[in-house]
């Protein structure tokens, strides 16, 4: 069975300017220790996506359809009560650690600890001890247990979200730019850290990031999201290598590779699509290199590639020649 | 680093009141009037007379010297004699201090806990209709003027219902059969200005509380705290409260300091015998030495609650400690 399933999701936004079509249409699935990344420019719908999973959306973000599947477990149809009980316990997240993810006011210790004592039969001792032993899994000093966040580097904070989402031993993690805002040393050590303990612990990992560059050695499949659709997915090498859609190979040209000749990385031109009034036909033919008219009139379905490729495009590996 | 933190903000609070002394002393010297015509009452004295009460009250010596008089005074609790009273300053404001702390503790208290729970409730329930009517409750609250809320209290409930006293602490000319019923005196007393006073503080509270509470939940902690599966109840009671609640101590913390000079709307209306009271009868009169003893209280509790302040802010936020 799956460990995840995302099925035809639509997540909108109901503000006052309209409708916001943030997820639209979006499957995907996810096996056992299987690792995805989800991947696009600001505001494309992955952060959403994830967030409807564990149904933490603001008020104004509403599930219009589809389903999501969690083993056997419906997700999108649980009650508010409910839904509590799988969260962090079966889906926990890592937020952008550097940031404000954590209270400013409350020990790490006891913020890793307290979700041990929700959800487990624990004493507050023994969630402490686990908290410290959850600190040794991540290499940080477990004497640093008993600091604020504002006493700990980015990096040890990422460590440290890691560590609290891992407290009740989740099903699936979901990073939510775990990686973001840290320097690029730092964010190598947290993805391999992250790889290793997805490894041992045999947990699915979603990682979410606008930077293609680092899913590289982390992830087993890649989706590439652009304006709330999923445009590509595959296996790492299958996008890598053998991507068919435009925007997924702007994406690529847009980091430099050391494998490649020295040259300048193109950036994508103009600006993602307002989702309130998206554009007609396929979403990306406003800024697309080889967008034809069919473009602009029909939306492309999901062509087929093989092994589990499959891609959204009239016109799948124009860039090719 | 704590104790650290808690000696550098006695220091700053000394040096604070340093500047207070010296301000109260020049701004008594600058205003208008001629103490000596105040103490002599008497336009007809002879010369002689004039200049035994100059000597008298050191007026003869240079303003340095006079200073250090009143600082040597100051530290012995003397603070001079009141030209209305003729009794020491000392003895006059400490007989009014109970009367309104009693008074002002009680509408901090109650408006306290019923400004933060409104604040709390609004936050937590944005748009909802209890969110609207404490809102509009708030806003008409916060921005009536204390005097006229006062007025109108006294109207509806001493006035037409004939609940409460209009004024005063005790019924005058009464003696009481047992301190129970003194008690009981004094607690009908209180009931209006302690609404008055709280109605408008509930008002600020809870329009404080509300704003501040919703800029916390929206905070990315609140989303971690929400993704690790609590309850609303324990969301709010162990995330966004302690952090909601350190602008509000900072709030109350300097409201309890300026509450005993800014009740003097509220005591000269109930003719409530506080130092509110006393320091608008010492302005009507320009009882200078009964003025500058009241302001030095003031001034010196607004600075004790703002030490109040900083040191509880430490206590519960810890980036503020080091």
């Amino acid at each position: 069975m799956k460990l995840l399933r995302v099925e035809n999701l639509k997540t909108y936004f109901h503000i006052s300017e309209g409708i916001v079509k943030a997820v639209d249409d979006v499957s995907f699935s996810l096996d056992d220790g299987q690792c995805l990344g989800l991947v696009g420019e600001s505001g494309c719908g992955k952060t959403t996506t994830a967030l409807s999973i564990n149904r933490l959306l603001p008020p104004e973000g509403i599930i219009e359809g589809g389903e999501i599947y969690l083993e056997s477990v419906k997700l999108t149809v649980l009650s508010d009560v409910e839904i509590r009980k799988h969260r962090w316990k079966d889906v926990s997240m890592v937020f952008q650690g550097a940031m404000n993810a954590m209270n400013p006011v409350m020990k790490i210790g006891e913020q890793i600890a307290e979700a041990v004592v929700w959800h487990q039969q624990v004493t507050h001792q023994q969630a402490w001890n686990r908290a410290k032993e959850l600190f040794e899994l991540v290499e940080l000093e477990p004497g640093r247990i008993g600091g604020y966040p504002h006493e700990f580097s980015g990096g040890m904070k990422q460590r440290a979200m890691i560590a609290m989402a891992l407290a009740c031993d989740p099903k699936l993690v979901i990073g939510d730019e775990p990686t973001t805002a840290l320097d690029v040393m730092v964010q190598a050590q947290i993805l391999n850290l992250l790889d290793r303990l997805r490894k041992t612990l045999k947990m699915g990992l979603i990682i979410i990031t606008h930077d293609l560059s680092i899913l590289g050695e982390t992830c087993d499949r890649i989706a590439v999201m652009y304006a709330g659709k999923i445009v590509e997915i595959g296996s790492t090498e299958d996008v890598y290598d053998r991507h068919m859609h435009p925007y997924t190979h702007r994406l690529l040209m847009g980091f430099p590779n050391i494998h490649r000749p020295k040259l300048m990385p193109e950036p994508i031109p103009g600006s993602p699509p307002d989702l309130i009034r998206p554009p007609s036909g396929c979403r990306f033919h406003p800024r697309c290199d080889y967008a034809q008219e069919i473009c602009q009139e029909q939306e492309p379905g999901m062509t087929t590639a093989g092994n589990g490729h499959s891609y959204a495009c009239h016109f799948g590996g124009a860039f090719n020649g | 680093m704590k104790r650290q933190y808690l000696a550098k903000k006695i220091i700053q609070s000394l040096v604070t009141i340093f500047f207070v002394l010296v301000f109260n002393y020049i701004l008594f010297r600058v205003m208008p009037g001629n103490p000596l015509a105040m103490i002599m009452r008497n336009p007809r004295a002879s010369q002689e007379a004039i200049e035994r009460t100059r000597e008298l009250f050191g007026l003869n010596q240079s303003w340095v010297v006079q200073f250090w008089i009143y600082l040597k005074h100051l530290f012995t609790g003397d603070l001079g004699i009141s030209f209305l009273y003729r009794q020491p300053v000392t003895e006059i404001i400490v007989a009014r201090i109970i009367p309104t702390v009693l008074m002002v503790g009680l509408a901090q208290i109650l408006a306290i806990i019923v400004g933060v729970f409104l604040g709390v409730i609004s936050a937590w329930k944005r748009g909802s209709r209890v969110d609207v009517a404490a809102l509009g409750f708030s806003l008409v609250t916060y921005s009536m003027p204390t005097f006229w809320l006062g007025i109108i209290l006294i109207f509806v409930f001493s006035v037409s219902l004939r609940w409460f006293p209009t004024s005063g602490m005790l019924t005058p000319g009464q003696s009481f059969s047992s301190t129970f019923a003194m008690v009981r005196d004094a607690a009908r007393h209180l009931v209006l200005p302690v609404l008055t006073l709280s109605l408008v503080l509930i008002g600020e509270y809870t329009l404080t509380m509300r704003n501040t509470l919703l800029d916390v939940l929206t905070e990315d902690y609140m989303t971690t705290a929400k993704a690790k599966g609590f309850d609303d109840n324990y969301l709010i009671k162990k995330h966004a409260l302690p952090n909601a609640m350190l602008p509000m101590i900072t709030l109350i913390a300097i409201n309890l300091g300026l509450v005993i000079g800014g009740t003097i709307q509220v005591e000269t209306i109930f003719s409530w015998p506080g130092l509110g009271r006393l320091m608008f009868d010492a302005l009507k009169a320009r009882d200078y030495p009964l003025l500058q003893g009241i302001f030095l209280l003031i001034t010196l509790s607004v600075i004790v609650a703002n030490l109040i302040a900083d040191v509880t802010y430490g206590y519960f936020d810890p980036r503020v400690r080091e």
